[in-house]
């Protein structure tokens, strides 16, 4: 049989024959001629498990992996069935599965879901830990086996192997692996007893089943050891925590590795940390392809991994084992294996262009590696290992800055927020390239200009405890005379990349004892080759950015794009998969098609994420269905977006002028998107079209010139800058809080004497709420301006009126060029006014707003929309205080809340904002109504925050963003849509127990109605000795309990006792507040123990949703969600009605388990 | 720095215009030294003005022929980089500028590519590539140095290595020298710096070419060009030049450190009994398939490419070794005619070239591919069992299975181009396998050939029907893919 199938290209003259006769010889196709497929036939509906909120150690990687698996087991001719709580995702639009379910990712959604699906089988490998760990519950209560219900891609036992740790020490040990020395822990005395036979610190403390190592750490001594012992016990889902010898200083390494059913095993990736062991890698300098290994060493790893994913048991699907090598005689340890696709999963197929969650979902449903075509050369199967000829560089984005408090220290516990990942022919360009593409102010290996030098002594601290900014630090020693051998005692970071670092430094070394005319070209290039940025350049030899590349470009030297095709270029690739180099040949062959640039949002931040790749996605799936070829540039591995077939072209490339516009210049769209990315692009727009209104360039289509699509720079600047806004406001006769700007303490304490207190205080150049805060005494204004910002006349500081127990609003509406605007959407906001809007939950649509408030913000958005010339989305956030609305600020660009909008109202708002751009208007997409208008049932958003991931950082909201991540309930009435969005973002509803409220004074008339609420729900109320004073006053039943500083037993010895079930804790912003109420706020938190720290309209709400969630819901009925989607108008989004009845599901699973 | 422009007409004729492409970006070679006055944009020409002085004041990366690569510019005074000081003149004209490390002067060789991440001590060392140019995919290179361990023989044979990034760093507790420093004592010559993924496409699309390394300045393009001409590696007996010359023992298994683990669990125990003897044709063998052979338990006699057939019977072996070696098995018609006078009666196992030989020692015909298997990664089927091995693979020539009689089975295929990979002939007790179970540099993945070979010296010795021993060896890769994962989930279950 082989032997037939090989003629046609084995013998070549013959071949050559055949040619000239028929001018298409079939071509040898390896999934054509194998054995029998083996794909599942019994299967015919798969439920796929979402991953829900975007979480610390958990984004948007698994909306691409999700995305994916949908995508390829649909086309396999499979139904797919989907659960997730995160509206922000790709994955849940409809279209993407055949069914969708927004609601809670728990057992009871789940098994209600197989209950009406029916499904076959459940997929739990591409939801990350939140999908395992759900998986997990069902299969071990026996929900799946109820419903006659097969888990594929990973089964019980592996999942279970992989997670236990004494389970994977015992498999490591069969298969003759070393792990590290190490215990299980089950107590405190478990943990004396491991200390003791291990023998020495640090020591290494990780809880089993925990989302990016959470409650793990590295315990330097004993006090640690305990303290560290304690939260990991917590947080681990089956109270297990690990212990073991601390491999500080070794190479950590990590391979991709795939299996299928018929036992065939590839390595996808060999990702190599630049960061040794005792970082975590998901917060490591991480490089693909290993450098550091000779082939002797990688294929012991490689060995290693196979015997590992088979040992384990992962039948099929995508692994990633973590090892470690002794740098000094190449000892390995196997450190840990995840049996799921995983964050780096997803870098590795962003890495090579393999899509591994794509693949591992057809292996899923018994297909086979050499079945499955490889997606790039179409020519190749999947069997295959990737050769890749360049250099990947990972870079963590970390956001300590909004958690005060909380040690900037890189442990084995995951603290970063989003990555960059940048590609290039050599791993200084790729590491330079991933530096400029975080956005934290660098341009490459150059300390930024307004670098803080550190102390020797800080430095070198730097070094040995890693920061976020070690690789400045390491910069500043180099600046400072240390020699590569004293870096490698103080970082342990191997000796090719501190050479390779130090080639960078002598590089700019060189160039600082130069002006930008001495350069020759072939110096140039040289520069260039090595990543040095036009930014970089020209600090280093006195000149401007725009210069450097004016000369650059007259010169002739410009980038030249490589292509991604998995193959080394051993194979031709039609991959669309694009980076810059400035290696000569140039693979890009641009197009002469009508075409749009779109610019993605970068890495994920707090504030900027997974809701702005949404939009690009839509943008460029609108447009391309528009007929427009679109080009994604975007430099977040994590994200849908630079999925290689989610755009006609992927450039992956840090998102600054300088990149962009050599795109630009090779592409020549005409039309760039600017607003769906964030504030990333918005903040290139000015640069950008400043270099395009100095150099026009003819767009490749013959249509105009190359310009910047929608809303213009210029009017958004009208929105932004103070002054300009201002007028806008008087012209438009549209009403803001009362406020000024001041540039010193003395006209700061002048003005808010004017507004009275509480003031809301921010810097004037403020982003996603950085420092802005509100006070409410001048002891306070005085802090704040000696403390928290820089004032001086280049600085100035805004100081607003705070409206004190307003309600806060934001409308999302859609413009057009004709000046047409509709409002998409209306969302009152939970939290008070004064919470960040993005940490706060909202509903569409308004529950307690007057409509002639309502009215008025539709009237000003319209309003606002045409003055702003907004063409494409706008979002505006208001503040209703008394019946009066205020307008506290307007962005004309997509916001975070879009794809929530989308979901709630059912219109794919984004897609019809890239129409708009692109010159139609709202009457020709035909929305030209409020969708909201017509709504019957309300849709809640509620958000995740990721305090539990920074000890000693306070747990209150306020007007700093500090939410990771979102989710959504929908139901037909507020308090239901409440409490599953409440649900899903994983908080408790007790139905009954103890209250403890403590509130501020101006806070204490506002309690009285929900006390009373509470007590009339059947709660018991604590309170300290005022509140509990004021609400004895008022007629309420509330025991006083001791402050912590009062005597004992006092409320933390309650809360440690487990007598509390919920907090109310406002803070009040005094020395004592500061001080306890902080560390209540943590222990709450620590403990699992719902926390309320903030008051207004939302609390009887909140009530409200505890009292339904006494009557234990029940989905008894499911309803579609109207969505007007072209793309699938059967496939859509479902809502699950809730009944107030007897669990009966609950019920049903309590006597399984007891059975 | 692998500025290349246009060679004359010569390139101005080349299919895909090179000089266009290229042109816009590739600034003028001739690098005036750093003193001169600011440039004007100009005119992209293939110039040759060089600047002697800049780089003797240089001292960067590239400089392979300065013993240390410790010894670095200063920070500050010089660039971190020198000058392109050496030509890479490929057969279609197009030439490309880098930097020259290890030997000087001027080489001649086919230029291949090779897309293994790992392993360039292997690849160096590796006999087959003699006289040939690796072409590296991957950027990186020498970042490990070398090693006494590695090599996959005593001496480097790469007619010369081209490199994008000759790594400035060594970092590895093995490496006992820089890579740069080996090849100038080896007398090999490198060229670094050259954009290897477009050399790499044209070889792809244009098949293997001749190439040429020169840091010579006083030879024109042109000589270089027509020297690229002249030399060809079609039927060149390039093994004589590698075989050892007399027969010797080899004994060493592969350190313990290093042994495969999937082998240890195949076979442990077969070391113990009696060792089988083999007598292994070299024709320019790398080391590691002898210690492959010896870890699963053979004794081996190695013996020179010429050696008689009749002298093989008379050291009465169980089992006969044909070896890899360089160029094209069709200019080896007396390792051929060796072959059909043992096939029958001694089992015969051959790899790469000694598959090729035994593929036109039972009757087939050999034929060069477009530009040939070289690297890491590559999908082999085994037909029989559906089983896959990602392999390692350095050939340029490959057998034509249309060719062969009947009784001929084509046991692997190559699943990227459909070529065939692996050959059985039950009946006379002999497998060829076109790709290198031995690996390093490589996946291990077919290390079974290893253990189906000893079987069939085992059963041959033992007296059994050919037929019999074939059938053992499928239902041994049959469990082999089979093999259902130990461990937790069957402990479940």
């Amino acid at each position: 049989s082989a032997r037939q199938n090989i003629l046609a290209v084995a013998a070549p003259e013959k071949a050559e024959e055949a040619r000239l006769q028929s001018s298409s010889p079939p071509p040898f196709l390896a999934w054509e001629t194998g054995k029998a497929i083996t794909k599942r036939t019994d299967i015919k509906t798969i439920l796929l498990l979402g991953a829900g909120p975007i979480v610390i150690g958990q984004a948007c990687e698994f909306d691409y992996s999700g995305t994916q698996a949908c995508k390829a087991l649909r086309a396999e001719g499979y139904k797919v069935i989907l659960l997730n709580s995160n509206p922000a995702t790709i994955m849940t639009d409809p279209g993407t599965a055949d069914r969708t379910y927004i609601g809670p990712m728990t057992p009871e959604s789940v098994e209600d879901i197989i209950k009406l699906e029916k499904p076959d089988a459940v997929l739990p490998t591409m939801g990350g830990q939140t999908a395992l760990n759900l998986a997990k519950t069902l299969a071990e209560d026996g929900t799946l086996d109820k419903y006659g219900c097969e888990l594929i891609g990973a089964k019980l036992p592996s999942i279970n192997a992989a997670e236990d740790r004494n389970l994977f020490r015992q498999a490591m040990d069969r298969i003759g692996l070393k792990t590290p020395p190490s215990g299980i822990v089950e107590s405190m005395e478990d943990a004396f007893r491991v200390q003791g036979e291990i023998g020495k610190f640090p020591l290494i403390i990780r809880p089993a089943f925990t989302l990016g190592g959470t409650g793990g750490g590295i315990a330097y001594n004993q006090e640690e050891y305990q303290e560290i012992i304690t939260a990991g016990l917590q947080a681990s889902v089956t109270n297990q925590v690990l212990v073991e010898q601390s491999l500080i200083g070794w190479k950590e390494f990590e391979l991709e590795v795939m299996r299928d059913l018929a036992d065939n095993v590839v390595i996808i990736c060999s990702i190599e940390n630049v960061d040794p062991m005792g970082v975590h890698t998901g917060d490591s300098i991480t490089i693909a392809p290993a450098q550091t290994l000779t082939d002797k060493e990688y294929q012991r790893l490689r060995d290693a991994s196979v015997a590992i994913i088979r040992e384990m048991g992962v039948e099929c699907g995508g692994s990633n084992v973590q090892m470690a090598v002794d740098p000094k005689d190449g000892q390995v340890m196997i450190i840990e294996m995840n049996p799921r696709v995983s964050r780096s999963s997803a870098l590795a197929s962003k890495a090579t262009g393999f899509p591994i969650a794509k693949i591992a979902a057809k292996l899923a449903v018994g297909l086979t590696l050499d079945q499955i075509p490889n997606d790039i050369t179409l020519k190749t199967p999947a069997s295959f290992e990737p050769s890749i000829d360049y250099i990947v560089t990972k870079i963590p984005r970390f956001a300590f800055e909004k958690f005060p408090g909380a040690k900037p220290e890189l442990t084995t516990q995951m603290k970063s927020v989003g990555e960059a990942m940048a590609i290039g022919r050599t791993f200084q360009q790729s590491f330079q390239k991933a530096l400029r593409s975080l956005e934290t102010g660098l341009s490459g290996f150059s300390l930024p200009k307004n670098w803080k030098r550190k102390s020797t002594q800080q430095m070198e601290y730097n070094m040995r405890i890693p920061s976020p900014d070690r690789m400045m630090v390491i910069k500043q020693a180099m600046t400072e005379g240390y020699t590569n051998e004293q870096l490698f005692e103080l970082t342990n970071m191997d000796p090719w990349f501190l050479g390779q670092f130090r080639e960078l430094h002598n590089t700019e070394e060189w160039m600082k004892t130069k002006s930008l005319g001495d350069f020759s070209t072939e110096e140039l290039i040289q520069i260039k080759k090595r990543g040095f940025s036009d930014p970089q350049i020209a600090m280093a030899t006195g000149s401007q950015p725009m210069e450097v590349m004016r000369v650059r470009h007259l010169k002739g030297v410009i980038p030249s794009m490589k292509r991604v095709d998995t193959c080394a270029a051993e194979f031709e690739a039609g991959t669309p998969y694009m980076y810059s180099s400035y290696d000569g040949e140039c693979e890009c062959e641009p197009t002469s098609n009508p075409k749009v640039l779109i610019l993605g949002g970068g890495p994920n931040r707090i504030g900027q994420g997974i809701e702005f790749d949404y939009c690009c996605c839509h943008a460029s799936f609108a447009l391309r269905q528009a007929g427009y070829e679109t080009i994604m540039l975007n430099s977040n591995p994590e994200t849908v977006s630079t999925d290689y077939d989610t755009s006609s072209r992927l450039y992956f490339e840090p998102l600054t002028v300088e990149d962009v516009l050599e795109v630009i210049r090779k592409e020549r769209p005409e039309g760039i998107i600017v607003q769906f990315g964030g504030q990333t692009p918005l903040n290139l727009a000015n640069g950008l079209e400043k270099a395009l209104k100095e150099n026009p360039l003819p767009a490749a289509s013959g249509n105009g010139n190359v310009q910047i699509w929608g809303t213009q720079p210029a009017d958004i600047d009208r929105a932004e800058d103070r002054d300009l806004w201002y007028d806008v406001l008087t012209r438009l006769d549209i009403k803001q809080p009362p406020g000024t700007m001041v540039t010193d303490e003395a006209s700061a304490l002048k003005a808010s004497g004017q507004l009275g207190y509480p003031v809301m205080v921010r810097p004037s150049f403020v982003l996603g709420g950085r420092a802005m805060e509100i006070v409410y005494s001048d002891t306070d204004l005085k802090r704040y301006i000696e403390n928290a910002v820089e004032v001086d006349p280049e600085r100035p500081v805004l100081v607003d009126k705070y409206l004190d127990r307003a309600d806060e609003l934001d409308v999302d509406a859609l413009g057009d060029k004709d000046g047409n605007c509709t409002i998409c959407g209306i969302m009152q906001h939970i939290e008070q006014a004064g919470v960040h809007s993005g940490d706060s939950a909202c509903s569409i649509p308004p529950q307690t707003i007057p409509e002639s408030c309502l009215e008025t913000m539709r009237d000003w958005t319209k309003k606002l929309a045409k003055d702003l010339k907004v063409v494409g989305l706008i979002n505006v956030q208001f503040c209703v205080q008394d019946g009066q609305v205020y307008i506290i600020e307007a962005n004309p660009r997509a916001s975070r809340t879009v794809p929530f909008v989308a979901k709630a109202v059912g219109h794919p708002i984004a897609k019809y904002a890239s129409l708009l751009m692109s010159g139609k208007t709202l009457p020709e997409i035909g929305f030209t109504e409020e969708p909201m208008l017509k709504l019957n049932h309300v849709a809640v958003k509620e958000v995740v925050l990721p305090f539990e991931k920074f000890a000693g950082a306070d747990t209150l909201l306020g007007p700093e963003m500090r939410s990771t991540g979102e989710v959504m309930g929908i139901d037909t009435d507020f308090s239901k849509a409440y409490a599953k969005a409440a649900i899903a973002a994983g908080q408790k509803l007790p139905a009954s127990g103890n209250v403890f409220i403590s509130v501020a004074d101006m806070h204490k008339e506002a309690i009285v109605p929900i006390a009373k609420e509470l007590e009339g729900l059947g709660y018991s109320l604590k309170a300290t000795g005022g509140t509990a004073a004021y609400l004895q006053k008022q007629g309420l039943k509330v025991e006083p309990i001791f402050k912590i500083h009062e005597g004992r037993p006092n409320i933390e010895d309650s809360l440690r006792n487990g007598e509390i079930t919920m907090v109310f804790l406002t803070p009040s912003g005094d020395a004592y507040d500061v001080q306890d109420g902080k560390n209540l706020r943590r222990l709450a938190l620590g403990l699992k123990v719902p926390l309320i720290t903030t008051l207004a309209e939302v609390v009887p709400h909140m009530a409200a949703c505890l009292r339904a969630g006494r009557h234990q819901f029940k989905h008894c009925s499911q309803r579609q969600v109207k969505h007007h989607s072209e793309a699938q108008p059967e496939g859509a989004i479902f809502e699950l009605h809730w009944c107030e009845q007897e669990r009966e599901a609950a019920t049903d699973r309590k006597n399984r388990l007891q059975g | 720095m692998e500025a290349f422009a246009g060679l004359g007409s010569s390139v101005a004729s080349s299919s895909r215009g090179v000089s266009a492409v290229h042109g816009s970006l590739h600034a003028p070679q001739g690098v005036p030294s750093r003193l001169d006055a600011p440039q004007q944009s100009q005119p992209i020409f293939a110039g040759k003005a060089r600047c002697p002085q800049l780089l003797k004041a240089s001292c960067g990366r590239s400089s392979g022929r300065r013993r240390s690569l410790v010894v670095r510019a200063e920070a500050g005074l010089t660039p971190p980089w020198v000058t392109p000081d050496a030509r890479l003149v490929l057969s279609d004209g197009s030439v490309w500028h880098g930097n020259a490390f290890g030997a000087t002067g001027t080489s001649v060789g086919e230029v291949v590519f090779n897309t293994s991440l790992t392993g360039y001590q292997e690849i160096l060392t590796d006999p087959s590539y003699k006289g040939q140019f690796v072409t590296f995919t991957h950027p990186h290179i020498g970042n490990t140095g070398i090693n006494p361990e590695d090599m996959e023989s005593e001496k480097c044979h790469l007619g010369g290595i081209i490199v994008r990034d000759l790594s400035c760093v060594v970092s590895n507790y093995r490496s006992k020298q820089s890579l740069s420093d080996y090849c100038a004592s080896q007398d090999v010559m490198g060229i670094a710096n050259v954009d290897t993924r477009a050399i790499t496409r044209r070889l792809r699309d244009d098949g293997c070419l001749n190439g040429v390394i020169c840091n010579d300045a006083s030879i024109s393009d042109e000589e270089l060009l027509k020297k690229t001409k002249e030399w060809s590696i079609v039927g060149q007996d390039l093994v004589a030049q590698v075989t050892c010359h007399e027969a010797y023992e080899w004994k060493d298994p592969t350190g313990e450190n290093w042994e495969y683990r999937m082998a240890i669990a195949a076979d442990n125990g077969s070391t113990s009994k009696e060792p089988l003897h083999v007598v292994a044709y070299d024709f320019g063998t790398k080391h590691n398939i002898l210690r492959r052979l010896a870890s699963h338990g053979c004794k081996i006699t190695v013996v020179p490419a010429d050696y008689p057939a009749d002298k093989v019977i008379g050291l009465n072996p169980d089992g006969v070794f044909l070896s890899n070696g360089p160029g094209d098995p069709s200019a080896l018609p007396y390792a051929v005619d060796a072959t059909k006078s043992l096939l029958g009666k001694k089992p015969i196992f051959g790899i790469c070239m000694g598959h090729q030989i035994l593929g036109q020692a039972i009757g087939g015909s050999t034929f060069k591919l477009k530009f040939g298997h070289h690297g890491g990664n590559h999908p082999i089927r085994h037909d029989s069992t559906g089983r896959i091995e990602i392999s390692a693979q350095n050939h340029n020539y490959a057998v034509n299975p249309d060719t062969f009689q009947s009784g001929v089975e084509v046991s692997h295929v190559n699943l990227n181009d459909g070529t065939c990979a692996g050959i059985v002939v039950p009946a006379l007790q002999a497998m060829g396998i076109q790709y290198h179970p031995e690996a390093s540099p490589g996946p291990h993945d077919a290390d079974i050939c290893f253990s189906q070979f000893v079987d069939m010296m085992k059963a041959y010795k033992s007296g059994a029907n050919p037929e019999q021993v074939a059938a053992q060896a499928l239902k041994k890769a049959e469990a082999a893919a089979e093999k259902a994962p130990s461990g937790v989930l069957a402990e479940a279950a």
